[in-house]
């Protein structure tokens, strides 16, 4: 059975298209069946972070209005076959999409994949609650510092009441992804600690990211950090945090860079 | 120059239920006033302004006696306001409404004494509603019980609000508002198991985050009003 996943956060620049990316691809690796979908319509960039910019043809917004077929807007990754990219539109604004709409598209790839992952603009407008309406499961997206946990709180709240799950009666399955974490800032007082995060926000925990510049560096090229690097502390986090919503049970520990000579030495060779 | 055009309102309509006395005249009517005149001797006034219901169950009148009836207590300076246990069908045009599915709360007698103490109706025991809140309340939610108490289990997240026309029962932690005895409730409380409240406010007097001591901060604490002061201190 398809799973609709949304990664979301309500504040922007916390690492939603980061995660999307490093999270499809992760389960892609997995033999999984992916699709990542970019909901932020009018400024697209999973495509930049997939490096699959210069393949767009057809987006959603064609597929919604019926200019292009589903299969024609779909753009398989090069590098894992499993992954593949419905991307947002650059021209057109977040006021085309409409509820029916995304209903259809996202139907329609509920048979064609086992995951589809929706990867939702910032702010909590129309881009932000259409690209949650649908989903089985949310993935919030949360940065060790105040703004960003109100903010994540307040899209836990709009999870709970305005998606079609919660319309039925029932719960969206809640995950909280802590990235951009920096283990000994936080021990110094300098951030938040894991365990203020999770009492505020009372939410499962998916994984825990730290902060890394692996993460930039993939960006840049083009690539998921769990392919571009796939022993780097930030890879090995979202590999663990995949196979945790995929259902198996790891110990929750944050990887970090300069852990034994063996991490050292395949870090160096794979970048 | 521009036209108006007025849009009908739409009437509305309540229904509410109020106490009353009710008095049940016994054959023979002119023994029977007799008895109250000399029980309104001894307390001048009872009955002055207040809703009385005359029970015509136990006599069987003709319109024109119930005409005369409620003129000589019109002249006792007893007005009536509806007619009890009369046939439908026996009324005419200028005889107070005929009520029905009036309900008991406690009878009342008529003491002799001159302050009206025994006056106060008997209101039926109101029901104390209360609202239980099992989630969080997330940030930018607001929980708005005007009829009575509110309690959460879990927390109040920061920019949450909770509104309530009684007391605020909190057992998380409050980080966002709180606002109890919203209908000019003087009396409402809050309680919470941490206080890191953005607001507490009971019946619109207020105290901000930074007029909370830090010394309460993160700890169980009540908020009450004492006068016009709203006052905070620590459960323990």
């Amino acid at each position: 059975m398809a799973h609709v996943v949304v990664v979301t956060s309500g504040k922007g620049g916390v690492g939603k298209t980061t995660s999307t990316a490093a999270m499809g691809a992760a389960l892609a690796q997995h033999g999984e069946k992916v699709v990542v979908i970019d909901f932020d319509v009018g400024l697209r960039n999973l495509d930049l972070v997939l490096g699959a910019e210069r393949r767009v043809v057809f987006d959603l917004i064609n597929v919604i209005t019926g200019v292009a077929k589903l299969s024609q807007a779909l753009i398989r990754d090069k590098r894992v076959e499993n992954l593949h990219l419905l991307p947002a539109s650059q021209t057109r604004d977040k006021d085309a999409l409409t509820d029916e709409g995304v209903a259809k598209v996202i139907d329609e790839l509920r048979g064609k994949f086992d995951w589809i992952i929706c990867d939702s603009p910032a702010g909590i407008e129309r881009g932000a609650t259409l690209a949650m309406r649908h989903a089985d499961a949310a993935i919030i997206v949360t940065n060790p510092e105040v703004s960003s946990v109100r903010d994540s709180d307040r899209i836990i709240g709009l999870l709970d009441s305005k998606t079609v799950k919660a319309e039925n009666g029932e719960r969206v399955e809640k995950h909280l992804l802590i990235t951009r974490y920096h283990p000994s800032r936080a021990a110094r007082g300098e951030m938040m600690t894991i365990e203020d995060v999770l009492e505020i926000l009372s939410t499962p925990l998916l994984g825990i990211i730290p902060e890394s510049e692996e993460v930039l560096r993939a960006s840049n090229i083009g690539s998921p950090v769990t392919l571009s690097n796939a022993l780097s502390a930030p890879a090995r986090a979202y590999f663990d945090a995949a196979r945790r919503l995929r259902g198996e049970v790891v110990p929750m520990i944050v990887p970090s860079e300069n852990k034994g000579i063996f991490n050292k030495l395949f870090g160096r060779k794979a970048a | 120059m521009s036209s108006v055009v007025r849009q009908r309102q739409s009437l509305m309509f309540r229904a509410r239920s109020y106490t009353g006395f009710v008095i049940m005249p016994r054959p023979p009517i002119v023994e029977w006033l007799a008895d109250l005149d000399a029980s309104l001797e001894q307390s001048k006034g009872f009955f002055a302004g207040h809703p009385i219901v005359v029970d015509l169950s136990s006599v069987t009148l003709s319109v024109n006696a119930i005409t005369q009836l409620l003129a000589s207590l019109e002249e006792r300076n007893i007005r009536i306001l509806g007619i009890e246990g009369l046939d439908p069908a026996a009324t005419a045009p200028g005889l107070p409404p005929i009520l029905r599915g009036g309900r008991n709360t406690q009878s009342v007698e008529l003491l002799p004494d001159v302050e009206p103490i025994a006056v106060t109706p008997a209101a039926p025991k109101p029901q104390q509603p209360s609202l239980l809140v099992e989630d969080p309340v997330r940030s930018g939610q607001t929980v708005v019980f005007i009829d009575g108490d509110v309690t959460v289990l879990g927390s109040v997240g920061s920019g949450a609000e909770i509104v309530a026309g009684g007391s605020i029962h909190i057992y998380g932690t409050l980080r966002g508002r709180a606002m109890a005895g919203a209908t000019g409730n003087a009396r409402a409380r809050i309680f919470c198991h941490r206080v890191e409240a953005e607001l507490l406010a009971i019946d619109s007097f207020y105290k901000t985050a930074e007029d909370i001591d830090e010394s309460l901060r993160r700890g169980p604490a009540q908020a009450w009003l004492e006068g016009n002061t709203l006052r905070i201190s620590a459960l323990n």
